[in-house]
């Protein structure tokens, strides 16, 4: 296993309040998994991706992460873990906004712990990574001249680049148009394929589509964890006109689906 | 810990900060900007004048004595009368002929006198009386007519050397030798015209009137224990404290002095007064420093200010770079340095305002300043508070950065 949560809970307090986001969440996630997390507003995703890219520390329960213990570790270490085996995309890029595209990808560099690379090794590094993501001709440009869809590989750039264990991502398409979602997932598919182990948070039937196995949540639990059909996933992605009488059927037949189809 | 490219982009990033936004930062830096640069032109000018007074000391001679009467420290009034420790002329001819480092020795003593010339009337001037060797001891020479002889003295001649002030103020002709000028109501003869040396530390100055009778003449004028002190030329430098414990010893002689008493008397060399002047441009210099100090702590409070703004606008990036592995530390460090950097430049610009001022204080006439330039040290020290400035105001913001949490943070509009 990879990665392992064993009961995990995680709960907010807001005054008098308290809001139990996640309560009681086991699972296991291989190497080169390729996971869609889904659920309505308010089930707990990010509170759960949040945990798994160890932004976050639950309130509860066991996180092991590469057989280390991670739920256990202090502010410096995990900050540690985030530099060296995760690699995180947000839904608004979180680019900064006065550095170019190559600058924001070789932020992770500077916190790295082997230490200096040289300045053309790093450089070389964040040049493979922007390459990879196929924005080899906009290094220079800064995030307020990029389209969204670029920008959203910048900051998948960013994440690959120390060749994280995980790279998670918090609904990456959501604020991008369908045509650039197709893109950005083609992208995630195309690294999934060289290995990498690739977690999305998603409301969308047909982004969770691209992915190898659907964790829905509801109320801050697991519903459901089922794996997607190989070539139902191949289909989706070859032929437009497929996937949009696939899109259709899709909504009918698997009936675990229908609830959150109605909530999008 | 910490990789030396994370040093790197923290500083600069700070300068891109800083540059970013210049006006704020030029406003926020003002504090520290002006007080650097006044403390800057204060020790410009302190170390003008220490060179400028140094240079004077040494060309005064480091070779000169003074002697004066000096009631021993606490000792009570009667049990050492005025007419008791005052100088005596007797004593001064037995230092003359005893004293063998002892080059040239003369009494001086001050009255206050009328002197009237056809033309001008002056009340209360100071006359001066004095031995020939005055001009050696003193260094001032004469410009016309001749000095005073060992006859104007041994026989009390009614002579006077005056100086090219009181010429002026006495509206006599250029080289007045031979005219005759009323001293107290008694003819006198001028026969020199003593140069006239420009000294801003012992009140000597062009412009203050100065006439000299032989000390015979003066003595007769003077009360009965008037007051009289002595300055006395080395034969070298190097002799100045041979020459002190012989005048000591032999001043001891002729007042009887027993083996435990102390000096009725003082006898101090121009290297005491150096000391003095060191000292009292050290503590003035410390009293620019605790200025200084309170214009920095000012300007902190405004760094301190600037740098809890710039950790709210920047709550995004914080989170983002922690979220992609920046420690605690990492952040604290970034802020420290802009905290630091901030302040440096703002050292610098100070240092330059200054070094312009103590530059334009050179050329101030008259001033006295024409060596007052900054030391290396005190462009050292200036960069040195603001750095400190910089980590003591930079500290609480920088922990509150630290401290943020990655998701909070990244969540902040
Ligand atoms: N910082 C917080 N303080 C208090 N409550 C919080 C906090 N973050 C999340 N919650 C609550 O936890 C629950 C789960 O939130 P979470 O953000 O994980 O939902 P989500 O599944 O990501 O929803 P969405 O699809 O809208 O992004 C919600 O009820 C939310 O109100
Ligand atoms: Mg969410």
């Amino acid at each position: 296993m990879l990665l392992e949560l064993r009961d995990i809970t995680k709960v907010y307090r807001v005054g008098v309040e308290t809001i139990h986001a996640l309560r009681g969440v086991s699972l296991g996630i291989d190497r080169n998994e390729f996971v869609a997390v889904m659920g309505s507003s308010g089930s707990g995703k990010s509170t759960l991706m949040n945990v798994l890219g160890c932004l976050d520390r639950p309130t509860a329960g066991e996180y092991r992460l590469t057989g280390q213990l991670v739920s256990r570790m202090g502010a410096a270490e995990l900050a540690r873990i985030r530099n060296e085996q995760i690699g995180f995309v947000f839904q608004s890029f979180e680019l900064l906004p006065r550095q170019t595209a190559l600058q924001n990808v070789e932020l992770p560099l500077i916190y790295a712990r082997e230490g200096i690379w040289g300045w053309r090794s790093r450089r070389r590094r964040a040049i493979e990574a922007l390459t990879r993501v196929g924005l080899a001709s906009r290094m220079t440009h800064r995030p307020n001249q990029l389209s969204g869809g670029q920008k959203q590989r910048v900051a998948i750039a960013r994440a690959i680049l120390n060749r994280p264990a995980i790279l998670m991502a918090d609904e990456p398409t959501g604020n991008l148009d369908s045509a650039t979602t197709l893109d950005i997932l083609a992208l995630f598919r195309q690294l999934h394929a060289e290995g990498q182990t690739v977690i999305i948070v998603t409301h969308e039937d047909d982004v969770a589509a691209h992915c190898k196995r659907v964790i829905r949540l509801r109320d801050g639990q697991i519903l459901s964890d089922l794996p997607i059909e190989k070539d139902q996933a191949g289909r989706f992605v070859d032929d437009v006109n497929e996937r949009q009488r696939q899109r259709a059927a899709a909504r009918q037949t698997p009936p675990a689906r229908t609830g959150e189809a109605a909530a999008c | 810990m910490l990789n030396p490219l994370f040093y790197l982009q923290a500083i600069g990033l700070a300068i891109a900060q800083i540059w970013a936004n210049k006006a704020r930062s030029a406003l926020t830096t003002l504090g520290i900007i002006v007080g650097v640069a006044s403390v800057t032109a204060v020790i410009a000018t302190l170390m003008g004048l220490k060179t400028k007074v140094l240079t004077e000391f040494e060309s005064f001679g480091a070779s000169k004595i003074f002697i004066f009467p000096n009631r021993p420290d606490n000792a009570p009034r009667n049990l050492y009368p005025w007419e008791e420790i005052r100088l005596k002329p007797h004593e001064v001819l037995a230092i003359a002929e005893g004293a063998p480092s002892v080059k040239a020795i003369t009494p001086i003593t001050e009255i206050g006198m009328t002197v009237e010339s056809d033309d001008a009337r002056l009340e209360g001037l100071s006359i001066v009386g004095i031995w020939p060797d005055w001009h050696q001891c003193e260094r001032r020479g004469i410009l016309f007519g001749r000095p005073f002889t060992q006859i104007d003295v041994d026989q009390a001649r009614q002579v006077c050397v005056v100086n090219e002030a009181a010429i002026k103020e006495l509206k006599l002709e250029n080289d007045p030798v031979g005219e005759h000028i009323l001293l107290g109501g008694r003819r006198f003869l001028i026969v020199g015209v003593v140069e006239t040396i420009q000294s801003m530390m012992f009140g000597m100055s062009a412009n203050k009137s100065e006439i000299f009778v032989p000390f015979s003449v003066a003595e007769k004028l003077q009360d009965k224990f008037f007051f009289m002190r002595c300055s006395a030329l080395v034969k070298s430098p190097e002799l100045s404290d041979e020459a002190k414990s012989e005048i000591r010893f032999i001043l001891r002689r002729e007042r009887g002095l027993g083996a435990g008493e102390p000096d009725t008397f003082a006898v101090e060399a121009i290297d005491q007064y150096i000391s003095q002047f060191k000292a009292l441009a050290a503590s003035v210099t410390a009293i620019a420093g605790g200025i200084v100090g309170i214009s920095l702590l000012v300007g902190g409070i405004g760094i301190m200010n600037i740098m809890l703004v710039s950790v709210s606008e920047r709550t995004r990036e914080i989170g983002l770079r922690k979220a992609v592995g920046a420690t605690p530390a990492a952040i604290l460090m970034q802020f420290l340095l802009e905290a630091v950097t901030l302040c440096l430049a703002g050292g610098f610009v100070g240092v330059a305002i200054g070094q312009s001022l103590a530059f334009g204080l050179t050329k101030i006439p008259n001033a006295g300043l024409e060596k007052a330039e900054v030391p290396l040290w005190a462009v050292a020290m200036s960069f040195g508070f603001c750095a400190i400035v910089g980590v003591l105001f930079g500290m609480f913001p920088a922990i509150k950065a630290a401290r943020l949490d990655p998701i909070e943070a990244l969540r902040h509009e």
